[in-house]
């Protein structure tokens, strides 16, 4: 492992790690959420760094049934074979009602809000079937334990879009999972809100300060196995930023392999561009993002 | 192949001085915006028919574009041609000084603006202080809106010599004053041919100029222990104490004490994942460690090594604060302080004065702080803790308080107040750092002994049933095969105490050798079942010094008596004293000071 390459990911990296183990500490019922995308690889991997090669966090994906194939196969072979307590959750009523986007009954906005932010919520506070990994047969069974989640860690960055650079490490939600932006704690030398009213609970941002690119040179320099989607499979397209196929589209690109990634995000044809460029609700509404973080759209 | 490392710089300021307007210059004039973003906003100003401003382009919000200012720190990112930079814009409305501190908190540098028309205004001198409290040593002061004086010299000179004066009262030396034009563009990432008179740096080329943070590796060995860790799964068996390195250096096989607990052990490894394998951390790094022996030590104290210069320990101290809690800061109330990983309750003991930070420094005495207000005071906390002076290590000398769940304060120590048991926590650390010991660790004797070394420490009034509750216990234990002593005050009184007989019976002196035969005692393996008169708070606080790192529970004995914290059992001496001793027994095995050998 090559260390000396990006050295100035050592800080990062350091920073992430303590406020994992921060988080470890002083929540009881703490999840960190895994969409199978490169920022939440890189943070279950900086888990792996805190503790050790363990991964004493139980990870939640938001299973919309309209993810890319390779994603869920992905998931399921590191979930095994990094022993993690893998749980899914998902809106099986909607999906079930064919209340969705690519069902032809709502625009992406709604769908997103249904497919995602509903199934997330009602997944964290337990409402809502959990579907846990088994280790023994490979499947999943219904996760009996309905506790709410009191601390959930997201790999969302600062520089994704103008809303997440408001966000602190360890940002408040309330009972209805909002977000009070401009009432927010204050966060100085370390030292982060980890007491909390009874009901609501706190995302905490471990990357933050991590940009696209750092992203891509830690997943160089610690050799991170991440899901193929993201390189050119020889038709010059690969994605960028991954989510639901009706909604996600690739970019033109010839960057078969992490470290062309990198040359192409640092000064090739992507430094200029936004990465969720490609993501298409995000263009449907001027504030989408926010509306939909404020009700708890990752 | 690697880039240099982002440099993290905040800009501050009073309201309306232009800090957005600077940042958007900045962003633009650096081509560090996305591709398309600046015609958008010129485009979308031309539909709405109103003139474009650089400001527009942070306005990522919009309620923050509905309020017409900056509520929260919003993070940007450019690049001048040496290094790629976070730009954190702190918000200048008081309203949200506490963004302005975390935004501010996060800085190497910082810019901080002034507007030439306005002048220096109360934020500018607030955010000045604050700016030398959060410790920021490298501060460019920015002369905005120079257009709007005709970009006069003496202008300039004029704001540059009254602020310079404030700033040398807080001991901080600006590294330059600039004179600028945010909107009209000038000197913000070229010199300005609208002011020739001007020969400084502009503000890219002293943003290039800064350092980056040195980190403390001179300085003494400091750490944190944020979590000992032992994950038994795939039959892992290491036992790691986790932190991350806030000053110094430590290496394989260095002797370290965990303060306040003074418990010793030696680096047996250093562990990692997926990394090449180390010898020694420096400042800043996560790290985790395995020890030579296995000792019990806890979140929140302070790793250190035994052959550099050891930090503070005590339960009071002088702090410089500042105050943003909607309620204010009063005394006789409980809070709970954090500094590092360590958290214990605390309050507000005095206050020194008050000053006022956004006008001319002058000092007001009062008797509580409120929000925005700027303090010198004393705090006390419940346990001791150990902490560095701003003036040593400034990492290890931060500390914040917190009211009701939030973050209310955050303040600097600059004194460790003597207290009553002051003199006796210093004896207690010499003694662990020079107490000769064999190749039998306290864990080999209790390993072999099966129990824990503890001091039982049963008071009550004089004539009470403490004494043969302590003998009661004593037997007890003995006969279920335990190693222990009973040991009452009067027994230390005819023995080594003969030479201050004259003293008062509860004087601090036969306290202290009370606690330091106990000591002796538990250090050679053995529960010590002792008995004395009701001690003073002040003389339990020193008891627990001197017994530790062993343990100490006291238990009170008394007719109906009702809960005090300090007291780990109250024992009504009216019950029979068989069902106390069962309590007692009880408690000791919950303790896992005894394994109750007949279960």
């Amino acid at each position: 492992m090559n260390k000396e390459l990006y050295p100035h990911l050592d800080e990062l990296e350091n920073q992430s790690m303590y406020i994992i183990r921060e988080a470890y500490n002083q929540f009881k019922n703490l999840a960190m959420l895994w969409s199978i995308g490169k920022d939440s690889t890189v943070l279950l991997w900086l888990t792996r760094k805190a503790f050790f090669g363990h991964v004493p966090i139980p990870l939640v994906h938001i299973d919309t049934s309209y993810k890319i194939p390779e994603m869920i196969e992905y998931r399921n072979k590191f979930a095994l074979e990094w022993k993690l307590t893998m749980i899914y959750g998902q809106n099986q009523q909607a999906l079930k009602d064919k209340q969705t986007f690519p069902d032809g009954a709502i625009d992406r906005i709604a769908c997103c809000k249904a497919l995602k932010t509903d199934a997330l919520r009602n997944t964290l506070s337990g409402s809502w079937d959990r579907f846990r990994l088994n280790h023994d047969t490979g499947t999943y069974d219904v996760d009996s334990n309905r506790e709410p989640f009191t601390g959930v860690i997201v790999g969302a960055r600062a520089d994704e879009e103008g809303s997440r650079s408001k966000e602190r490490y360890f940002s408040p939600r309330d009972k209805n999972s909002d977000w009070n932006i401009g009432d927010q704690p204050p966060e100085l030398w370390n030292q982060y809100k980890t007491e909390f009213a009874p009901g609501t609970h706190v995302r905490v941002h471990p990357l933050l300060d991590w940009t696209e690119l750092n992203i891509w040179e830690y997943i160089h320099r610690e050799q991170i196995p991440i899901v193929s989607l993201y390189f050119n499979q020889g038709d010059g397209k690969r994605y960028r930023s991954l989510g639901c196929y009706p909604c996600t589209s690739p970019v033109e690109s010839d960057a078969t392999s992490v470290e062309e990634i990198v040359e192409e995000l640092r000064s090739g044809k992507f430094s200029n561009i936004a990465e969720r460029s490609g993501r298409e609700q995000d263009k449907e509404d001027g504030g989408g993002l926010e509306t939909l973080r404020r009700e708890g759209y990752m | 192949m690697a880039t240099s490392n982002t440099f993290k710089i905040v800009i501050v300021g009073h309201v309306d001085h232009g800090k957005s307007t600077i940042i958007g210059r900045l962003l633009a004039d650096t081509g560090s915006l996305p591709e398309g973003k600046l015609e958008a906003v010129k485009a979308n100003c031309e539909r709405n028919s109103k003139p474009f401003e650089y400001a527009f382009l942070l306005d990522a919000l919009k309620d923050e574009q509905a309020q017409g200012i900056t509520i929260d720190m919003a993070r940007c990112f450019f690049k001048s041609d040496k290094r790629d930079y976070i730009l954190i814009d702190a918000p200048g409305h008081i309203e949200f000084l506490k963004n302005m501190v975390t935004g501010a908190a996060r800085a190497e540098a910082a810019l901080l603006v002034i507007d030439a028309k306005e002048g220096v205004q109360e934020n500018s001198r607030r955010h000045g202080y604050l700016l030398s409290m959060l410790g920021i040593k490298q501060v460019a002061v920015v002369i905005n809106k120079m257009d709007l004086v005709d970009y006069s010299e003496s202008v300039f000179n004029q704001i540059v010599s009254e602020y310079s004066a404030f700033l040398k009262e807080l001991d901080v030396e600006p590294t330059s004053f600039i004179p600028i034009s945010a909107f009209m563009g000038e000197n913000i990432v070229k010199p300005s041919n609208a002011m020739s008179w001007f020969k400084g740096q502009n503000i890219l080329s002293t943003l290039d100029g800064f350092t980056a943070e040195e980190k403390a590796a001179e300085q003494p060995f400091r750490m944190f222990l944020q979590d000992v860790y032992k994950f038994t799964a795939d039959g892992d068996d290491r036992r790691i104490s986790a932190g991350r390195v806030e000053s110094g250096q430590l290496s394989n096989g260095q002797e370290v004490i965990f303060l306040p607990s003074k418990k010793k052990t030696n680096v047996l490894r250093f562990e990692g994942f997926n990394e090449d394998s180390y010898e020694t951390v420096k400042p800043g790094k996560s790290t985790g460690f395995q020890m030579s022996e296995q000792i019990y030590v806890k979140r929140g104290e302070l790793v250190c090594r035994t052959d550099q210069v050891l930090p503070q320990v005590s339960r009071r101290f002088r702090a410089n604060i500042f105050w943003m809690g909607r309620e204010p800061f009063v005394p006789n109330k409980d809070y709970i302080i954090k500094i590092g990983t360590e958290k214990v309750t605390g309050r507000l003991a005095r206050v020194n004065l008050v000053i006022n930070a956004g006008e001319d420094l002058s000092k007001v005495e009062k008797a509580q702080i409120e929000r925005h207000e700027v303090a010198e005071c004393i705090i006390e906390t419940r346990k001791p803790i150990a902490f560095d002076l701003n003036t040593d290590i400034e990492a290890t000398s931060r500390f914040v308080i917190v009211d009701d769940y939030d973050i209310s304060g955050g303040g600097i120590i600059r004194e460790s107040m003597e207290t009553d048991s002051s003199a006796y926590v210093e004896e207690s650390i010499q003694r662990e750092l020079r107490f000769e010991r064999s190749q039998i660790s306290n864990l080999i004797r209790r390993e072999r002994y099966r129990q824990k070394p503890a001091l039982v420490l049963f008071c009550g009034a004089k004539g009470a049933d403490h004494k043969n509750l302590a003998k009661a216990l004593e037997e007890s234990l003995f006969n279920s095969g335990h190693l222990v002593y009973f040991i009452g005050m009067g027994n230390v009184k005819y023995s080594v105490d003969r030479d201050i007989s004259m003293l008062d019976d509860q004087s601090n002196e036969h306290i202290r050798r009370f606690s330091e035969v106990a000591y002796l005692m538990m250090d050679a393996g053995l529960i010590v079942a002792g008995s004395m008169q009701t001690p003073t708070d002040d003389q339990i606080r020193l008891i627990e010094s001197l017994i530790s790192p062993h343990e100490v529970l006291f238990v009170r004995v008394d007719q109906k008596p009702n809960s005090v914290p300090q007291y780990e059992m109250m024992l009504d001496s009216e019950v029979e004293i068989k069902t106390n001793l069962v309590r007692v027994r009880n408690r000791l095995n919950e303790l896992k000071i005894t394994t109750d050998i007949n279960e």
